[in-house]
Protein backbone atom coordinates (compact mmCIF):
# COMPACT_ATOMS: atom_id res chain seq x y z
CA UNK A 1 0.00 0.00 0.00
CA UNK A 2 1.34 3.81 -0.91
CA UNK A 3 1.61 6.35 1.75
CA UNK A 4 -2.09 8.16 1.28
CA UNK A 5 -3.44 4.64 1.94
CA UNK A 6 -1.94 4.46 5.33
CA UNK A 7 -3.47 8.30 6.14
CA UNK A 8 -6.74 7.12 4.86
CA UNK A 9 -7.37 3.58 5.81
CA UNK A 10 -10.92 4.04 5.04
CA UNK A 11 -9.82 4.86 1.46
CA UNK A 12 -9.10 1.50 0.85
CA UNK A 13 -10.45 -1.15 3.15
CA UNK A 14 -9.32 -4.55 2.59
CA UNK A 15 -12.33 -5.88 1.26
CA UNK A 16 -13.13 -3.22 -1.49
CA UNK A 17 -11.20 -2.74 -4.51
CA UNK A 18 -8.01 -0.41 -4.04
CA UNK A 19 -7.81 2.72 -5.78
CA UNK A 20 -5.61 1.71 -8.21
CA UNK A 21 -7.52 -1.27 -9.31
CA UNK A 22 -9.83 -0.65 -12.72
CA UNK A 23 -13.68 -2.38 -12.17
CA UNK A 24 -14.38 -5.62 -12.60
CA UNK A 25 -15.93 -5.55 -16.51
CA UNK A 26 -13.23 -2.78 -17.73
CA UNK A 27 -10.27 -5.55 -16.93
CA UNK A 28 -12.04 -8.21 -18.50
CA UNK A 29 -13.25 -6.12 -21.85
CA UNK A 30 -9.69 -4.59 -21.93
CA UNK A 31 -7.95 -8.15 -21.56
CA UNK A 32 -10.09 -9.40 -24.07
CA UNK A 33 -9.36 -6.73 -26.80
CA UNK A 34 -5.66 -6.93 -25.72
CA UNK A 35 -5.17 -10.49 -26.61
CA UNK A 36 -7.59 -10.60 -29.45
CA UNK A 37 -4.92 -8.50 -31.11
CA UNK A 38 -2.56 -10.29 -30.03
CA UNK A 39 -4.07 -13.38 -31.21
CA UNK A 40 -4.73 -12.02 -34.53
CA UNK A 41 -2.03 -9.80 -35.05
CA UNK A 42 1.16 -12.18 -33.63
CA UNK A 43 -0.06 -15.81 -32.57
CA UNK A 44 -1.66 -16.78 -35.83
CA UNK A 45 0.71 -15.11 -37.90
CA UNK A 46 2.98 -16.76 -36.38
CA UNK A 47 1.72 -20.28 -36.48
CA UNK A 48 0.69 -19.71 -40.27
CA UNK A 49 3.90 -19.89 -41.18
CA UNK A 50 4.77 -23.16 -40.19
CA UNK A 51 1.51 -24.23 -41.40
CA UNK A 52 2.21 -22.85 -44.75
CA UNK A 53 5.25 -24.91 -44.93
CA UNK A 54 3.97 -28.16 -43.77
CA UNK A 55 1.09 -27.91 -45.92
CA UNK A 56 2.41 -30.09 -48.68
CA UNK A 57 4.19 -32.86 -46.43
CA UNK A 58 7.41 -32.99 -44.91
CA UNK A 59 9.26 -34.29 -47.82
CA UNK A 60 8.60 -31.20 -50.05
CA UNK A 61 9.50 -29.04 -47.07
CA UNK A 62 13.06 -30.92 -46.43
CA UNK A 63 13.75 -30.17 -49.70
CA UNK A 64 13.10 -26.82 -49.67
CA UNK A 65 15.43 -26.45 -47.60
CA UNK A 66 18.22 -28.63 -48.63
CA UNK A 67 17.82 -26.75 -51.86
CA UNK A 68 22.04 -26.05 -52.99
CA UNK A 69 20.11 -22.46 -53.77
CA UNK A 70 18.37 -22.68 -50.18
CA UNK A 71 22.20 -23.52 -48.62
CA UNK A 72 24.01 -21.06 -50.04
CA UNK A 73 21.38 -18.54 -49.69
CA UNK A 74 22.04 -19.31 -45.88
CA UNK A 75 25.70 -19.49 -45.92
CA UNK A 76 25.37 -15.60 -47.38
CA UNK A 77 22.88 -14.42 -44.35
CA UNK A 78 25.69 -15.86 -41.80
CA UNK A 79 28.39 -14.16 -43.41
CA UNK A 80 26.77 -11.15 -43.38
CA UNK A 81 25.47 -11.39 -39.54
CA UNK A 82 29.44 -12.14 -39.06
CA UNK A 83 30.49 -9.32 -40.45
CA UNK A 84 27.71 -6.70 -39.88
CA UNK A 85 27.30 -7.65 -35.97
CA UNK A 86 31.03 -7.77 -34.33
CA UNK A 87 31.66 -4.68 -36.54
CA UNK A 88 28.67 -3.08 -34.81
CA UNK A 89 30.03 -4.15 -31.31
CA UNK A 90 33.19 -2.70 -31.63
CA UNK A 91 31.20 0.17 -32.95
CA UNK A 92 28.62 0.08 -30.46
CA UNK A 93 31.35 0.07 -27.81
CA UNK A 94 33.46 3.00 -28.68
CA UNK A 95 30.50 5.20 -28.89
CA UNK A 96 28.71 4.45 -25.54
CA UNK A 97 32.44 5.07 -23.94
CA UNK A 98 32.22 8.60 -25.58
CA UNK A 99 28.98 9.09 -24.97
CA UNK A 100 28.33 7.86 -21.33
CA UNK A 101 31.72 8.59 -19.81
CA UNK A 102 33.06 11.76 -21.27
CA UNK A 103 30.63 15.39 -21.52
CA UNK A 104 31.18 17.17 -24.74
CA UNK A 105 29.42 19.49 -26.49
CA UNK A 106 27.30 18.23 -29.52
CA UNK A 107 26.73 14.69 -27.19
CA UNK A 108 22.96 14.84 -28.04
CA UNK A 109 23.43 15.94 -31.52
CA UNK A 110 25.71 12.68 -31.69
CA UNK A 111 23.49 10.48 -30.01
CA UNK A 112 20.66 11.38 -32.75
CA UNK A 113 22.97 10.70 -35.77
CA UNK A 114 23.49 7.19 -34.15
CA UNK A 115 20.06 6.64 -34.16
CA UNK A 116 19.53 7.58 -37.89
CA UNK A 117 19.85 4.51 -39.28
CA UNK A 118 16.68 3.67 -38.21
CA UNK A 119 14.46 6.57 -39.19
CA UNK A 120 16.06 6.10 -42.82
CA UNK A 121 14.11 3.69 -45.20
CA UNK A 122 16.21 0.63 -45.77
CA UNK A 123 15.47 1.25 -49.01
CA UNK A 124 17.29 4.67 -49.26
CA UNK A 125 20.08 2.78 -47.56
CA UNK A 126 20.57 0.28 -50.27
CA UNK A 127 20.22 3.18 -52.70
CA UNK A 128 23.03 5.20 -50.79
CA UNK A 129 25.44 2.01 -51.56
CA UNK A 130 24.56 1.93 -55.16
CA UNK A 131 24.94 5.85 -55.73
CA UNK A 132 28.34 5.76 -53.86
CA UNK A 133 29.67 2.25 -55.72
CA UNK A 134 27.58 1.56 -58.18
CA UNK A 135 28.32 2.04 -62.25
CA UNK A 136 28.08 5.80 -62.31
CA UNK A 137 28.33 5.79 -58.41
CA UNK A 138 31.40 8.60 -56.80
CA UNK A 139 33.80 5.14 -56.67
CA UNK A 140 32.76 2.68 -59.62
CA UNK A 141 34.23 -0.58 -60.04
CA UNK A 142 37.33 0.07 -62.16
CA UNK A 143 37.98 2.64 -59.71
CA UNK A 144 37.30 -0.27 -56.93
CA UNK A 145 39.64 -2.52 -58.39
CA UNK A 146 42.34 -0.13 -58.54
CA UNK A 147 42.11 0.35 -54.99
CA UNK A 148 41.12 -2.80 -53.45
CA UNK A 149 42.69 -5.45 -55.21
CA UNK A 150 45.65 -3.65 -56.87
CA UNK A 151 47.43 -5.91 -59.15
CA UNK A 152 50.10 -7.16 -56.98
CA UNK A 153 47.07 -8.78 -55.28
CA UNK A 154 45.77 -10.27 -58.19
CA UNK A 155 48.66 -11.78 -59.40
CA UNK A 156 49.09 -13.15 -55.70
CA UNK A 157 45.14 -14.48 -56.61
CA UNK A 158 45.59 -15.98 -59.92
CA UNK A 159 48.94 -18.56 -58.66
CA UNK A 160 47.05 -21.94 -58.46
CA UNK A 161 47.79 -22.49 -54.88
CA UNK A 162 47.27 -20.07 -53.12
CA UNK A 163 44.36 -19.07 -54.98
CA UNK A 164 42.45 -22.58 -53.68
CA UNK A 165 44.20 -21.32 -50.17
CA UNK A 166 41.79 -17.77 -50.34
CA UNK A 167 38.58 -19.57 -51.66
CA UNK A 168 35.74 -17.18 -52.36
CA UNK A 169 37.88 -14.17 -51.91
CA UNK A 170 40.54 -14.78 -54.91
CA UNK A 171 37.48 -15.17 -57.20
CA UNK A 172 36.34 -12.24 -55.70
CA UNK A 173 40.15 -10.43 -55.90
CA UNK A 174 39.97 -11.34 -59.83
CA UNK A 175 36.81 -9.10 -60.50
CA UNK A 176 36.46 -7.06 -57.24
CA UNK A 177 33.12 -5.44 -56.81
CA UNK A 178 30.77 -3.93 -53.85
CA UNK A 179 27.21 -3.27 -54.80
CA UNK A 180 25.59 -6.18 -56.63
CA UNK A 181 28.20 -8.40 -54.40
CA UNK A 182 28.51 -9.93 -51.05
CA UNK A 183 30.65 -6.84 -49.44
CA UNK A 184 27.47 -4.61 -50.48
CA UNK A 185 25.08 -6.88 -48.73
CA UNK A 186 27.38 -6.85 -45.87
CA UNK A 187 27.37 -2.75 -46.20
CA UNK A 188 23.85 -2.85 -46.33
CA UNK A 189 23.37 -5.00 -43.65
CA UNK A 190 26.27 -3.02 -40.97
CA UNK A 191 24.19 -0.15 -42.01
CA UNK A 192 20.59 -1.22 -41.26
CA UNK A 193 22.25 -2.24 -37.53
CA UNK A 194 24.38 0.63 -36.45
CA UNK A 195 22.31 1.49 -33.58
CA UNK A 196 21.52 -1.54 -31.54
CA UNK A 197 24.57 -2.30 -29.50
CA UNK A 198 25.09 1.68 -28.88
CA UNK A 199 21.61 2.32 -28.03
CA UNK A 200 21.28 -0.86 -25.24
CA UNK A 201 24.82 0.53 -24.08
CA UNK A 202 24.41 3.79 -23.59
CA UNK A 203 21.43 4.02 -21.11
CA UNK A 204 23.28 1.51 -18.95
CA UNK A 205 26.54 2.75 -19.06
CA UNK A 206 24.92 6.32 -18.06
CA UNK A 207 22.93 4.77 -15.16
CA UNK A 208 26.55 2.81 -13.70
CA UNK A 209 27.97 6.08 -13.64
CA UNK A 210 32.02 6.42 -13.47
CA UNK A 211 32.80 5.45 -10.13
CA UNK A 212 34.02 2.48 -10.34
CA UNK A 213 35.85 3.02 -13.17
CA UNK A 214 37.80 6.05 -11.48
CA UNK A 215 38.33 3.11 -8.67
CA UNK A 216 40.45 0.74 -10.44
CA UNK A 217 42.20 3.83 -12.14
CA UNK A 218 42.91 5.19 -8.10
CA UNK A 219 44.09 1.37 -7.75
CA UNK A 220 46.84 1.36 -10.82
CA UNK A 221 44.66 -0.23 -13.64
CA UNK A 222 45.31 0.89 -16.89
CA UNK A 223 42.75 2.16 -19.17
CA UNK A 224 42.31 -1.34 -20.93
CA UNK A 225 42.53 -2.95 -17.70
CA UNK A 226 39.42 -1.09 -16.41
CA UNK A 227 37.87 -1.54 -19.34
CA UNK A 228 38.03 -4.86 -19.77
CA UNK A 229 37.56 -5.66 -16.21
CA UNK A 230 34.98 -3.38 -15.13
CA UNK A 231 33.11 -2.06 -17.47
CA UNK A 232 32.91 -4.61 -19.84
CA UNK A 233 31.74 -7.47 -16.88
CA UNK A 234 29.54 -4.54 -15.85
CA UNK A 235 27.69 -4.02 -18.93
CA UNK A 236 27.82 -7.53 -20.11
CA UNK A 237 24.39 -8.67 -20.26
CA UNK A 238 23.35 -5.34 -22.08
CA UNK A 239 26.15 -6.18 -24.46
CA UNK A 240 24.41 -9.79 -24.70
CA UNK A 241 20.71 -7.98 -25.33
CA UNK A 242 22.17 -6.06 -27.96
CA UNK A 243 23.95 -8.45 -29.63
CA UNK A 244 20.86 -10.54 -29.87
CA UNK A 245 18.75 -8.11 -31.33
CA UNK A 246 21.20 -6.81 -34.21
CA UNK A 247 21.51 -10.76 -34.97
CA UNK A 248 17.68 -10.68 -36.01
CA UNK A 249 17.68 -7.33 -37.71
CA UNK A 250 21.35 -8.50 -39.87
CA UNK A 251 19.70 -11.88 -40.47
CA UNK A 252 16.49 -10.65 -41.50
CA UNK A 253 17.01 -7.28 -43.76
CA UNK A 254 15.11 -7.31 -46.69
CA UNK A 255 14.79 -3.76 -48.05
CA UNK A 256 18.29 -2.53 -48.12
CA UNK A 257 19.95 -6.02 -49.22
CA UNK A 258 17.27 -6.42 -51.82
CA UNK A 259 18.40 -3.37 -53.33
CA UNK A 260 21.84 -3.67 -53.40
CA UNK A 261 21.74 -7.98 -54.29
CA UNK A 262 23.08 -9.04 -57.80
CA UNK A 263 19.64 -11.02 -56.86
CA UNK A 264 22.32 -13.82 -58.20
CA UNK A 265 20.56 -16.90 -57.22
CA UNK A 266 22.78 -18.97 -55.30
CA UNK A 267 25.44 -16.22 -55.31
CA UNK A 268 24.39 -12.97 -53.92
CA UNK A 269 21.21 -14.46 -52.31
CA UNK A 270 20.18 -13.94 -48.21
CA UNK A 271 17.57 -16.17 -46.98
CA UNK A 272 14.96 -13.30 -47.14
CA UNK A 273 15.58 -12.56 -50.81
CA UNK A 274 15.63 -16.44 -51.48
CA UNK A 275 11.95 -16.69 -49.85
CA UNK A 276 11.24 -13.34 -52.16
CA UNK A 277 11.68 -15.40 -55.07
CA UNK A 278 10.26 -18.94 -54.70
CA UNK A 279 7.33 -16.83 -52.91
CA UNK A 280 7.45 -14.91 -56.89
CA UNK A 281 7.95 -18.03 -58.65
CA UNK A 282 4.45 -19.59 -57.07
CA UNK A 283 6.64 -22.19 -54.85
CA UNK A 284 4.38 -21.57 -51.67
CA UNK A 285 5.34 -24.41 -49.65
CA UNK A 286 9.15 -24.10 -50.69
CA UNK A 287 9.17 -20.36 -49.82
CA UNK A 288 7.52 -20.95 -46.53
CA UNK A 289 9.48 -23.43 -45.73
CA UNK A 290 12.64 -21.43 -45.75
CA UNK A 291 10.67 -18.34 -44.26
CA UNK A 292 10.02 -21.31 -41.37
CA UNK A 293 13.86 -21.47 -40.66
CA UNK A 294 13.62 -17.18 -40.12
CA UNK A 295 10.44 -17.27 -37.71
CA UNK A 296 12.09 -20.01 -35.69
CA UNK A 297 15.64 -17.72 -35.62
CA UNK A 298 12.77 -14.69 -34.57
CA UNK A 299 11.47 -17.47 -31.91
CA UNK A 300 15.28 -18.02 -30.04
CA UNK A 301 15.64 -14.28 -30.40
CA UNK A 302 12.77 -13.65 -28.72
CA UNK A 303 13.08 -16.36 -25.95
CA UNK A 304 16.98 -15.13 -25.42
CA UNK A 305 15.59 -11.69 -25.19
CA UNK A 306 13.45 -12.36 -22.73
CA UNK A 307 15.37 -14.30 -20.59
CA UNK A 308 18.37 -11.44 -20.70
CA UNK A 309 15.61 -8.78 -19.09
CA UNK A 310 14.96 -11.43 -16.47
CA UNK A 311 19.08 -11.25 -15.80
CA UNK A 312 18.89 -7.48 -16.59
CA UNK A 313 15.68 -7.04 -13.69
CA UNK A 314 18.01 -9.78 -11.43
CA UNK A 315 21.23 -7.84 -11.39
CA UNK A 316 19.14 -4.04 -11.30
CA UNK A 317 17.38 -5.47 -7.91
CA UNK A 318 20.91 -6.81 -6.63
CA UNK A 319 22.49 -3.07 -6.98
CA UNK A 320 19.59 -1.67 -5.06
CA UNK B 1 41.07 17.15 -24.82
CA UNK B 2 40.18 20.36 -25.20
CA UNK B 3 36.94 19.40 -26.38
CA UNK B 4 35.84 18.39 -22.57
CA UNK B 5 33.24 20.11 -20.51
CA UNK B 6 35.29 18.79 -17.49
CA UNK B 7 38.57 17.46 -16.68
CA UNK B 8 38.63 13.67 -16.04
CA UNK B 9 41.11 11.31 -15.45
CA UNK B 10 39.25 8.54 -17.35
CA UNK B 11 41.47 7.54 -20.66
CA UNK B 12 40.34 6.92 -24.44
CA UNK B 13 37.80 9.55 -25.03
CA UNK B 14 39.65 10.87 -28.35
CA UNK B 15 40.20 7.25 -29.14
CA UNK B 16 36.55 6.25 -28.58
CA UNK B 17 34.81 9.50 -30.31
CA UNK B 18 37.32 9.43 -33.21
CA UNK B 19 36.65 5.65 -34.24
CA UNK B 20 32.73 6.85 -33.37
CA UNK B 21 32.68 9.84 -35.65
CA UNK B 22 35.36 7.79 -38.36
CA UNK B 23 32.66 4.58 -38.61
CA UNK B 24 29.65 7.00 -38.40
CA UNK B 25 30.63 8.88 -41.49
CA UNK B 26 31.73 5.76 -43.40
CA UNK B 27 28.69 3.85 -42.90
CA UNK B 28 25.72 6.38 -42.70
CA UNK B 29 26.97 10.03 -43.20
CA UNK B 30 28.69 9.46 -46.55
CA UNK B 31 26.67 7.13 -48.41
CA UNK B 32 23.69 9.48 -47.23
CA UNK B 33 24.95 12.46 -48.09
CA UNK B 34 25.55 10.66 -51.78
CA UNK B 35 21.76 10.51 -52.08
CA UNK B 36 21.33 14.79 -51.50
CA UNK B 37 24.96 15.43 -53.50
CA UNK B 38 23.87 13.31 -56.47
CA UNK B 39 20.49 14.81 -56.19
CA UNK B 40 22.55 18.28 -56.98
CA UNK B 41 22.82 17.08 -60.24
CA UNK B 42 19.80 17.40 -61.43
CA UNK B 43 18.26 20.54 -62.90
CA UNK B 44 15.87 22.24 -60.87
CA UNK B 45 13.04 21.00 -63.45
CA UNK B 46 13.99 17.41 -63.60
CA UNK B 47 14.73 17.39 -59.99
CA UNK B 48 10.64 19.03 -60.05
CA UNK B 49 9.36 16.68 -62.39
CA UNK B 50 10.37 13.56 -60.51
CA UNK B 51 9.70 14.79 -56.81
CA UNK B 52 5.89 16.28 -58.37
CA UNK B 53 5.33 13.49 -60.76
CA UNK B 54 1.54 12.22 -60.16
CA UNK B 55 2.71 8.61 -59.91
CA UNK B 56 5.43 9.73 -57.19
CA UNK B 57 2.26 12.24 -55.32
CA UNK B 58 0.10 9.09 -55.51
CA UNK B 59 2.79 7.29 -53.44
CA UNK B 60 3.26 9.63 -51.06
CA UNK B 61 -0.23 9.62 -50.47
CA UNK B 62 -0.83 6.04 -50.45
CA UNK B 63 2.41 6.11 -47.92
CA UNK B 64 1.38 8.87 -45.47
CA UNK B 65 -2.26 7.95 -44.93
CA UNK B 66 -1.62 4.29 -44.64
CA UNK B 67 1.61 5.24 -42.40
CA UNK B 68 -1.39 7.46 -40.67
CA UNK B 69 -4.00 4.95 -40.14
CA UNK B 70 -1.57 1.97 -39.22
CA UNK B 71 -0.10 4.27 -36.25
CA UNK B 72 -3.07 5.54 -35.24
CA UNK B 73 -4.33 1.63 -34.89
CA UNK B 74 -1.39 0.47 -33.13
CA UNK B 75 -1.66 3.69 -30.35
CA UNK B 76 -5.44 2.74 -29.84
CA UNK B 77 -4.71 -1.03 -29.60
CA UNK B 78 -1.26 -0.33 -27.95
CA UNK B 79 -2.26 1.82 -25.24
CA UNK B 80 -4.51 -1.23 -23.90
CA UNK B 81 -2.07 -3.58 -24.71
CA UNK B 82 0.55 -1.81 -22.55
CA UNK B 83 -1.88 -1.14 -19.83
CA UNK B 84 -3.20 -4.93 -19.44
CA UNK B 85 0.39 -6.36 -19.58
CA UNK B 86 1.65 -4.07 -16.67
CA UNK B 87 -1.86 -3.78 -14.59
CA UNK B 88 -3.67 -6.76 -14.93
CA UNK B 89 -2.30 -10.06 -13.86
CA UNK B 90 -3.41 -13.46 -16.04
CA UNK B 91 -1.92 -16.41 -17.16
CA UNK B 92 0.63 -16.61 -19.72
CA UNK B 93 1.22 -12.87 -19.30
CA UNK B 94 5.05 -13.53 -20.15
CA UNK B 95 4.70 -14.81 -23.24
CA UNK B 96 2.31 -12.14 -24.45
CA UNK B 97 4.83 -10.13 -22.92
CA UNK B 98 7.78 -11.53 -25.00
CA UNK B 99 5.66 -12.14 -28.31
CA UNK B 100 5.08 -8.45 -28.53
CA UNK B 101 8.52 -7.98 -29.82
CA UNK B 102 8.10 -10.56 -32.58
CA UNK B 103 7.81 -7.69 -35.30
CA UNK B 104 10.95 -6.70 -34.60
CA UNK B 105 12.61 -10.25 -34.59
CA UNK B 106 10.69 -11.93 -37.39
CA UNK B 107 12.14 -10.84 -41.27
CA UNK B 108 9.86 -8.51 -43.24
CA UNK B 109 10.08 -10.47 -45.83
CA UNK B 110 8.23 -13.69 -43.86
CA UNK B 111 6.00 -11.28 -41.96
CA UNK B 112 4.56 -9.83 -45.56
CA UNK B 113 4.01 -13.41 -46.98
CA UNK B 114 2.19 -14.53 -44.04
CA UNK B 115 -0.12 -11.50 -43.71
CA UNK B 116 -1.03 -12.15 -47.52
CA UNK B 117 -1.14 -15.90 -47.12
CA UNK B 118 -3.90 -14.74 -44.17
CA UNK B 119 -5.21 -11.93 -45.83
CA UNK B 120 -6.06 -13.36 -49.43
CA UNK B 121 -9.13 -14.47 -50.75
CA UNK B 122 -8.53 -18.00 -49.53
CA UNK B 123 -6.38 -17.63 -46.52
CA UNK B 124 -7.61 -18.51 -43.21
CA UNK B 125 -8.78 -14.63 -42.51
CA UNK B 126 -9.51 -13.26 -45.82
CA UNK B 127 -11.68 -16.14 -46.79
CA UNK B 128 -14.20 -15.08 -44.28
CA UNK B 129 -13.42 -11.35 -44.33
CA UNK B 130 -13.53 -11.33 -48.34
CA UNK B 131 -16.44 -14.38 -48.88
CA UNK B 132 -18.73 -12.98 -46.60
CA UNK B 133 -18.10 -9.36 -45.38
CA UNK B 134 -16.74 -8.48 -49.22
CA UNK B 135 -13.87 -6.76 -47.60
CA UNK B 136 -10.51 -7.39 -50.36
CA UNK B 137 -7.58 -6.77 -47.59
CA UNK B 138 -4.65 -8.10 -49.79
CA UNK B 139 -3.89 -6.79 -52.95
CA UNK B 140 -5.54 -3.51 -52.23
CA UNK B 141 -4.61 -0.42 -50.22
CA UNK B 142 -5.99 -1.91 -46.15
CA UNK B 143 -3.42 -4.69 -46.87
CA UNK B 144 -0.77 -2.22 -46.95
CA UNK B 145 -2.33 -0.86 -43.36
CA UNK B 146 -2.42 -4.72 -42.08
CA UNK B 147 1.44 -5.32 -42.78
CA UNK B 148 2.35 -1.61 -41.31
CA UNK B 149 0.00 -2.13 -38.36
CA UNK B 150 1.81 -5.50 -37.71
CA UNK B 151 5.55 -3.83 -38.37
CA UNK B 152 4.92 -0.65 -35.73
CA UNK B 153 3.52 -2.75 -33.11
CA UNK B 154 5.75 -3.22 -30.76
CA UNK B 155 6.57 0.79 -30.64
CA UNK B 156 3.74 1.95 -28.95
CA UNK B 157 3.48 -0.60 -26.19
CA UNK B 158 7.46 -0.39 -25.23
CA UNK B 159 7.52 3.39 -25.32
CA UNK B 160 4.53 3.17 -22.58
CA UNK B 161 4.91 0.38 -20.36
CA UNK B 162 8.11 1.71 -18.56
CA UNK B 163 5.49 5.37 -18.40
CA UNK B 164 2.71 3.39 -16.71
CA UNK B 165 5.04 1.19 -14.71
CA UNK B 166 6.44 4.15 -13.18
CA UNK B 167 3.04 6.22 -12.75
CA UNK B 168 2.69 6.86 -8.92
CA UNK B 169 -0.47 5.36 -7.18
CA UNK B 170 -0.87 8.41 -4.69
CA UNK B 171 -2.38 10.30 -7.80
CA UNK B 172 -4.97 7.98 -8.49
CA UNK B 173 -5.60 7.50 -4.73
CA UNK B 174 -6.23 11.35 -4.24
CA UNK B 175 -8.62 11.19 -7.25
CA UNK B 176 -10.44 8.10 -5.38
CA UNK B 177 -10.71 9.80 -2.41
CA UNK B 178 -11.86 13.27 -3.34
CA UNK B 179 -14.68 11.76 -4.91
CA UNK B 180 -13.77 10.43 -8.87
CA UNK B 181 -15.15 7.64 -10.19
CA UNK B 182 -12.62 4.95 -11.68
CA UNK B 183 -13.68 6.08 -14.96
CA UNK B 184 -12.48 9.75 -14.20
CA UNK B 185 -9.48 8.99 -12.93
CA UNK B 186 -8.94 6.79 -15.50
CA UNK B 187 -9.88 9.76 -18.09
CA UNK B 188 -8.37 12.85 -16.40
CA UNK B 189 -5.39 11.70 -14.04
CA UNK B 190 -4.15 7.94 -15.91
CA UNK B 191 -4.36 9.16 -19.61
CA UNK B 192 -2.59 12.67 -19.16
CA UNK B 193 -0.10 11.66 -17.95
CA UNK B 194 0.64 8.91 -20.53
CA UNK B 195 0.00 11.55 -23.47
CA UNK B 196 3.53 12.28 -24.10
CA UNK B 197 4.86 8.76 -24.14
CA UNK B 198 1.72 7.61 -26.35
CA UNK B 199 2.50 10.20 -29.06
CA UNK B 200 6.34 9.58 -28.78
CA UNK B 201 5.00 5.65 -29.68
CA UNK B 202 2.95 6.82 -32.10
CA UNK B 203 5.72 8.71 -34.22
CA UNK B 204 7.90 6.20 -33.77
CA UNK B 205 5.42 3.88 -35.01
CA UNK B 206 4.99 5.96 -37.83
CA UNK B 207 8.38 6.85 -39.20
CA UNK B 208 8.98 3.18 -39.29
CA UNK B 209 5.76 2.58 -41.10
CA UNK B 210 6.75 5.13 -44.04
CA UNK B 211 10.06 3.72 -44.49
CA UNK B 212 8.93 -0.29 -44.64
CA UNK B 213 9.20 -1.97 -47.61
CA UNK B 214 9.54 -5.86 -46.93
CA UNK B 215 6.54 -6.75 -45.90
CA UNK B 216 4.51 -4.40 -47.73
CA UNK B 217 5.37 -5.53 -51.47
CA UNK B 218 4.15 -8.48 -50.81
CA UNK B 219 0.83 -7.77 -49.92
CA UNK B 220 0.13 -4.40 -51.31
CA UNK B 221 -0.19 -5.70 -55.12
CA UNK B 222 2.15 -2.77 -56.31
CA UNK B 223 -0.34 -1.49 -58.53
CA UNK B 224 0.66 2.31 -60.00
CA UNK B 225 -1.53 5.06 -58.58
CA UNK B 226 -3.18 3.23 -56.33
CA UNK B 227 -0.86 0.54 -53.93
CA UNK B 228 2.04 1.71 -54.66
CA UNK B 229 3.96 2.93 -51.62
CA UNK B 230 6.85 5.88 -52.04
CA UNK B 231 9.79 3.45 -51.27
CA UNK B 232 9.10 0.84 -53.97
CA UNK B 233 8.71 3.45 -56.16
CA UNK B 234 12.49 4.11 -55.85
CA UNK B 235 12.84 0.53 -56.19
CA UNK B 236 10.95 0.40 -59.19
CA UNK B 237 12.90 3.70 -60.92
CA UNK B 238 16.04 1.86 -60.02
CA UNK B 239 14.98 -1.60 -61.53
CA UNK B 240 14.36 0.97 -64.75
CA UNK B 241 17.91 2.37 -64.37
CA UNK B 242 16.09 5.69 -63.72
CA UNK B 243 18.94 6.85 -61.08
CA UNK B 244 17.98 9.89 -61.17
CA UNK B 245 14.33 9.94 -61.03
CA UNK B 246 15.02 7.21 -57.88
CA UNK B 247 17.52 9.87 -56.15
CA UNK B 248 15.21 12.53 -56.66
CA UNK B 249 12.45 11.00 -54.56
CA UNK B 250 14.81 8.97 -51.97
CA UNK B 251 16.50 12.23 -51.13
CA UNK B 252 12.64 14.18 -50.83
CA UNK B 253 11.68 10.88 -49.12
CA UNK B 254 15.09 11.10 -46.48
CA UNK B 255 14.11 14.77 -45.91
CA UNK B 256 10.60 13.70 -44.64
CA UNK B 257 12.24 11.08 -42.51
CA UNK B 258 14.72 13.47 -40.82
CA UNK B 259 12.25 15.71 -40.23
CA UNK B 260 10.51 12.93 -38.55
CA UNK B 261 13.56 12.67 -36.39
CA UNK B 262 13.91 15.85 -34.98
CA UNK B 263 10.06 15.54 -33.79
CA UNK B 264 10.57 12.31 -32.30
CA UNK B 265 13.83 13.81 -30.12
CA UNK B 266 11.62 16.89 -28.84
CA UNK B 267 8.70 14.74 -28.32
CA UNK B 268 11.06 12.11 -25.87
CA UNK B 269 12.82 15.59 -24.32
CA UNK B 270 8.79 16.30 -23.59
CA UNK B 271 8.60 12.82 -22.11
CA UNK B 272 11.35 12.56 -20.06
CA UNK B 273 10.51 16.33 -18.83
CA UNK B 274 6.91 15.10 -18.15
CA UNK B 275 8.03 12.56 -16.14
CA UNK B 276 10.50 14.12 -14.29
CA UNK B 277 8.26 16.37 -13.04
CA UNK B 278 5.97 13.92 -11.68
Amino acid sequence: MSALSAFFPSAAPEAQRPATRDTPWLRWSLTGVALLFVAGFLVIPLTAVFAEALRKGAEVYWAALVDPDALAALRLTLTAAVIAVPLNVVFGVAAAWAIAKFDFPGKSFLTTLIDLPFAVSPVIAGLAFVLVFGLQGWLPPEAQAELLAPAVARELAAIPGLGWALGGLAEWLANPRIVFAVPGIALATIFVTVPFVARELIPLMQAQGNDEEYAALTLGANGWQTFWRVTLPNVKWGLFYGVVLCNARAMGEFGAVSVVSGHVRGETNTLPLHVEILYNEYQFAGAFAVASLLALLAIATLILKSLIEWRLTLNREQNL
Amino acid sequence: MGLLKKKTVLPGFGLSLGFTLFYLSLIVLIPLSAVFLRTTELSWDEFIAAVFSPRALASYRISFLASLTAALVNAFFGLILAWVLVRYPFPGKRVVDALVDLPFALPTAVAGITLTALFSANGWFGEWLEGTLGLKIAYAEPGIVVALTFIGLPFVVRTLQPVIEELEPELEEASAILGASRWQTLRKIVFPQLVPALLTGFALAFARALGEYGSVVFISGNMPLRTEITPLLIVTKLLQYDYAGATAVASAMLAASFVLLLLINLLQRWSRRYQNAN
